[in-house]
């Protein structure tokens, strides 16, 4: 166990490294001079001296990718010329926002999708089973900005059940603010985490534990509540490690639609200033925290699999 | 050399017209397939043909009022800029299938080259390409898009190359996979004592042997890209206007939707119709050709 944890944190570092490496070389590779770009037309050369300077573009690149990791290290992301803040300063202050959004829509995601994924596998090709199973894929494959113009379209103008644009102010009053966005984000992970925990349970069931289990003569509810579900459930920790990615996908759309702050919001609009800085930003903290819920997720799923931790030998994981 | 080639496990012509049986009965049987199928057929089909079917020219501002309801001059309403929405919605189809075809096009050269030096190259190489792989999966998806739009520009062919980019690795894994597997099978060491090259292994044994899963992945990747495609026209990072785009009308109808409900609705449905259709499809092709696909990867 141990070695397996510290095989994967170095696995981790080890992504992070070339990915950083990566994106810095993504940013130098943008063509003509950075300072200039970010300055505009009326940039003055002294001004542009000046940024090149504090941008360190006037070092050897060796020098600048060394900065770079250094500055990585102290958690600084570099500095943004509109606003003259630093950048991880306007990152961090917006990632609660997106981080919140994300954590209800899963949650209710799971809360939902685990009950159906074990009810679809008990009472398999019933008629629930059989309609969910379509409905799954279906929300699965809808892509959740279309699901988040419909429902705004639907229950806040039409009806005007909810509020459209905002976060509210308060905890109840951001919930409800909450409903849509975390709806549109939620839904699809619904059908996929169901589906997920339908076809473990499935597989689970069948197993001589359960079989036994039954002979005593033990209810199926307890049976699946007490002995299945614990191991059912283990995919799906796997999948909310690597989902990440994809939540946080859906976030900015969400935030866009439902205009919402967030690192969403953040990005898109850096991306039409052309604010290099934040959205370089925003990229190395994401995938920061992809790395690391990966990483995570993986040790949690070693940890309770002791199979999978013979899987980190040479490329099969 | 006869006995040889019987040992692989390449289809002979009486096996292929047996398996494509096989698939057509199995393929009945699958409704969400069929109606997969069916969806996909019909948008290709719209987006070929999409000329001979628009009633207006599609980027003519001005044939009709602004956001008028539909009527029979105007089948699906018209936009801000009294544009025709039907036009644009039929037209709007090729985009996202264009963006698909290129982005998995070149996403699957690169990701087979790769694979194939990842597998047959040696361990140091294998490690570093892995290494790679996993890191172009760890970037955040839409906000990496977002990155390279910044960088390259917006336009269809930073999506394209971005979709290619983060794509790839899944294709390579699989060839790197099966690509093994066969190095260390008894059939490949009986050909190779036979004195066959490095290229009649990969062209007899590995390619045939991986383009089958590598299709159905491949299929099982055009929901996501048309997804993709849509969501950065829909933030004004895709298509440039006047240029008719599912998501860029998308945007259009959220930008006027206290005025109108009609753009969001002509332009949501074919989005929603082509990432079922093509979602329904791809899960049928992999049901029945190959169940356990992507548990490895």
């Amino acid at each position: 166990m141990w070695l397996y944890l510290v095989k994967r944190i170095i696995l981790a570092i080890a992504n992070i490294a070339i990915a950083v490496t990566f994106l810095f070389l993504m940013i130098r590779a943008v063509p003509g001079d950075p300072a200039a770009v970010l300055l505009g037309t009326r940039a003055t050369p002294e001004m542009k001296a000046q940024l090149h300077e504090q941008m360190g573009l006037d070092k050897p690149f060796i020098v600048q990718i060394a900065t770079f990791f250094g500055g990585l290290l102290h958690g600084d992301l570099g500095f943004d010329v509109f606003s003259q803040r630093a950048v991880a300063d306007i990152v961090f202050e917006q990632l609660p926002y997106t981080l919140e959004l994300i954590l209800v829509s899963i949650l209710w995601a799971v809360l939902v999708a685990v009950p159906l994924g074990c009810y679809s596998a008990m009472r398999r090709n019933s008629l629930v089973d059989q309609v969910a199973g379509v409905v799954t894929v279906a929300t699965i494959a809808i892509p959740s900005f279309v699901v988040a113009v419909y429902a705004l379209l639907i229950f806040a103008v039409t009806l005007r059940w909810l509020p459209a644009i905002g976060v509210g102010i308060g905890f109840w009053d951001g919930l409800i603010y909450l409903i849509l966005p975390a709806f549109a984000i939620g839904i699809g992970w619904v059908g996929y985490i169901s589906r997920l925990v339908r076809a473990s349970m499935l597989e689970i069931l069948g197993e001589n534990h359960i079989r036994m289990a039954r002979s005593f003569g033990i209810s199926e509810w307890r049976i699946i509540a007490r002995y299945a579900l614990p191991l059912a459930i283990l995919p799906t920790v796997t999948i909310l490690g690597v989902g990440i990615a994809w939540l946080l996908s859906s976030a900015v759309f969400i935030e866009v639609v439902f205009a919402r702050p967030g690192i969403g919001t953040l990005i898109v609009n850096a991306v039409n200033t052309r604010n290099y800085p934040i959205v370089m930003g925003v990229v190395l903290v994401t995938t920061f925290l992809i790395v690391a819920a990966t990483t995570l997720s993986d040790v949690v799923n070693a940890f309770l699999d002791p199979r999978t931790r013979e899987k980190l030998g040479h490329g099969k994981r | 050399m006869v006995s040889v080639e019987a040992i692989g496990p390449e289809p002979n012509d009486a096996m292929a017209t047996g398996a494509l049986r096989t698939f057509l009965r199995q393929f009945r049987n699958n409704r969400t397939g069929i109606l997969g199928a069916f969806l996909v057929v019909l948008i290709a089909a719209t987006a070929v043909f999409a000329p001979l079917l628009v009633t207006h020219d599609p980027i003519r501002i001005m044939v009709g009022p602004r956001l008028a309801a539909p009527s029979l001059d105007y089948l699906l309403g018209t936009d801000q800029l009294g544009r025709d929405t039907f036009s644009r919605i039929i037209m709007g189809g090729r985009i996202p299938l264009l963006v698909a075809f290129a982005s998995l096009g070149s996403s699957l050269a690169v990701g087979v080259v790769l694979g194939l030096i990842a597998g047959f190259g040696p361990r140091w190489l294998d490690n570093l390409l892995l290494l790679i792989f996993d890191t172009i999966r760890s970037f955040p998806g839409i906000i990496f898009a977002l990155a390279i739009i910044a960088l390259l520009g917006p336009s269809l062919g930073s999506i394209i190359f971005v979709i290619a980019i983060t794509s790839m690795p899944i294709y390579a894994r699989l060839v790197r996979t099966q690509a093994q597997a066969l190095l260390g099978s008894e059939y490949i060491a009986a050909e190779r004592s036979l004195g066959a090259g490095m290229t009649r292994i990969l062209g007899v044994h590995v390619l045939p042997n991986v383009i089958g899963p590598l299709l159905i992945l491949v299929s099982m990747d055009v929901p996501a890209v048309i997804a993709v495609e849509a969501g950065l026209s829909f933030l004004g990072m895709g298509v440039r206007p006047p240029t008719p785009d599912w998501g860029a009308t998308l945007n259009d109808g959220y930008s006027y939707i206290n005025q109108t409900p009609w753009l969001v609705i002509a332009s949501g449905i074919p989005i929603v119709l082509a990432t079922l259709g093509f979602t329904f499809l791809g899960e049928a092709l992999r049901d029945i050709f190959d169940p356990t696909l992507r548990k490895d990867l």
